[in-house]
């Protein structure tokens, strides 16, 4: 769906291009994060996908169309855009920014009134109660929630985000990832998400690309990048805690020992991670869980031991990349 | 003394209406035309990096010369009567409403014109319906320190020639009669203060609701 070819940009006065014959695909109603160090070029890369930074080099392509020569107004439009600071327009209405989109392209009113309420229900908030209200009156976590609205407003394939969530609290951002999860799910968009924050990567994205001086380092599915790092320098950006971050990523469900029966004093949904059951078997003291699928039936046990076997496992792994790739 | 200024206004009804419509036609004509050449120049400087600092700063110096200097340098130049005073009078409305108007699109919280680009408005709707907007209540303090001093202003007019109430109070001088400075003196402190009221008003009401 989105293509990047030897993309290449510089800027004058700096020594290294800020992005280098950087080549990535981003495959229709995946979320593709870019996540590096400050000034590896990730949000300069995404901004050249609406030509919001003119390329030196190199092609892009979006729905098979070279974007490169398009009309930049237009492309805009067709790609829907969220930024860090929002830049909701203070001035105008909720349903305003909401309907800035779908009045640039001409919608008809009736059109635009219905689509801003279809758009408030889906980023879960009252749309008789916010409608009319100016983006001041929000809180934080409401005006990124617009901003989520605003973008998808005229309904594009492609969605740019950079940092959507960086600047909300970290209880806030939790629930409105959860959120943005539960939409894409449903819409199906293709992003490219930009981030510095690697569990937002490993959360939100279904490939990570992660870039350094401009240039892409690995791209690959969360799973791929904390079980395999391409070289020392990925290994140190995922993080010590790589080991819980990989568990995060896994249900309990197909890990529950379904054999013996050990005693249990507490349980956990088959849909929750080996993460959280590690830390319910940590915080709880207890020897076992049960895990308990969607009907409430018990699946199986988990214990200490069969989470150290996965990790086990996964060590292995890493320790031999050649023998499991 | 009020009474014997009342009673020579009593006494000349006709030339105090011309002078006040000289005065009021004076300092409208020069605020509109400041308001329309600087409100344009000022939303393009505010867009070009060096000429906003350029332009703020010549407009810090206009704004020193004294407003009887800039008759004075109007007089060689075009002459007297109405139209030299409304050029000098223009001149002195000018750099207020192009230092606010700069100000106020510059103020602009750079995220919101970013989205707005982002979501694909060409610059002349990001002007339109985001800069000029958000602007307003900036552009607007301008106007109403330019016609403040336009209004004041005016009085001076009367040295080359331009008329307005400012006659009253130079030939009250000349006569040394009190009470003629004062027919020109009061009606131009009213002016003066009803046209800080109005723009006050003005700036309130057009003021975006969502900034309020």
């Amino acid at each position: 769906m989105i293509t990047l070819k030897g993309l290449t940009k510089r800027f004058s006065g700096e020594a290294r291009p800020a992005v280098d014959l950087l080549s990535l695909e981003v495959a229709q109603g995946e979320t593709c994060v870019l996540i590096g160090p400050s000034g590896c070029g990730k949000t300069t890369t995404m901004r050249m996908v609406n030509r919001m930074i003119e390329p030196d080099g190199g092609a892009i392509e979006v729905a098979g169309r070279d974007v490169t020569h398009a009309d930049a107004i237009e492309l805009r439009r067709s790609i829907g855009y969220v930024i860090q600071q929002i830049g909701l327009f203070p001035h105008m209405t909720i349903a305003e920014n909401i309907a800035t989109v779908p009045r640039l392209l001409g919608w008809e009113a009736p059109r635009i009134a219905a689509r801003i309420d279809e758009l408030l229900e889906l980023v879960a908030m009252d749309a008789s109660a916010y409608r009319d209200r100016y983006p001041r009156e929000l809180s934080g976590g409401q005006r990124q929630r617009i901003g989520v609205a605003r973008a998808l407003a005229a309904d594009p394939p492609v969605m740019l985000m950079d940092e959507p969530f960086g600047a909300i609290d970290p209880i806030t951002r939790g629930r409105l990832q959860q959120e943005f999860l539960r939409i894409q799910r449903r819409l199906r968009k293709t992003i490219i998400f930009v981030t510095h924050d690697i569990d937002e990567a490993i959360r939100m994205g279904d490939r990570i690309a992660i870039l350094r001086a401009g240039r892409l380092v690995q791209y690959d599915t969360p799973e791929a990048i904390l079980a395999r790092p391409a070289d020392a320098f990925v290994d140190e950006f995922v993080g010590s805690d790589r080991v819980l971050k990989r568990l995060s990523l896994l249900a309990a469900g197909p890990y529950a020992d379904v054999g013996r029966d050990l005693r249990t004093t507490a349980s956990i949904a088959a849909g929750a991670s080996l993460r959280d059951a590690l830390t319910l078997l940590l915080v709880d003291g207890a020897e076992a869980l049960a895990v308990i699928d969607d009907g409430g039936r018990r699946v199986g046990t988990l214990s200490l031991e069969h989470i150290r076997a996965v990790i086990r496992l996964h060590e292995a792994e890493r320790r031999a990349p050649e023998q499991t790739r | 003394m009020l009474v014997e200024a009342w009673m020579y206004l009593a006494g000349h009804p006709a030339q105090f209406a011309r002078a006040l419509g000289v005065h009021v036609a004076l300092s409208v004509v020069a605020l509109s035309l400041a308001a329309a050449i600087a409100v344009p120049a000022g939303m393009y400087l505010a867009h070009r990096h060096g000429g906003a600092l350029a332009a703020i700063n010549a407009a810090n110096v206009g704004r020193t010369l004294p407003s009887l200097a800039v008759l004075a340098i109007a007089m060689p130049l075009l002459g007297t009567g109405f139209l030299p005073s409304l050029v000098a009078l223009t001149l002195i409305a000018l750099p207020p409403v192009l230092i606010n108007t700069i100000i106020g699109v510059r103020e602009i919280e750079p995220d919101v014109i970013d989205a707005a680009r982002g979501m694909g408005m060409s610059s002349r709707e990001v002007l339109r319906r985001i800069e000029l907007p958000l602007a307003v209540p900036v552009i607007f303090a301008g106007l109403r320190t330019g016609a403040v001093q336009v209004v004041s202003g005016a009085v001076l007019a009367s040295f080359i020639g331009g008329g307005g109430l400012g006659d009253f109070i130079t030939s009250g001088i000349a006569m040394m009669a009190l009470p003629l400075i004062l027919v020109g003196a009061i009606p131009v402190t009213l002016l003066s203060i009803g046209a800080d009221a109005l723009f006050g008003a003005l700036q309130r009401h057009l003021t975006p609701r969502g900034l309020r």
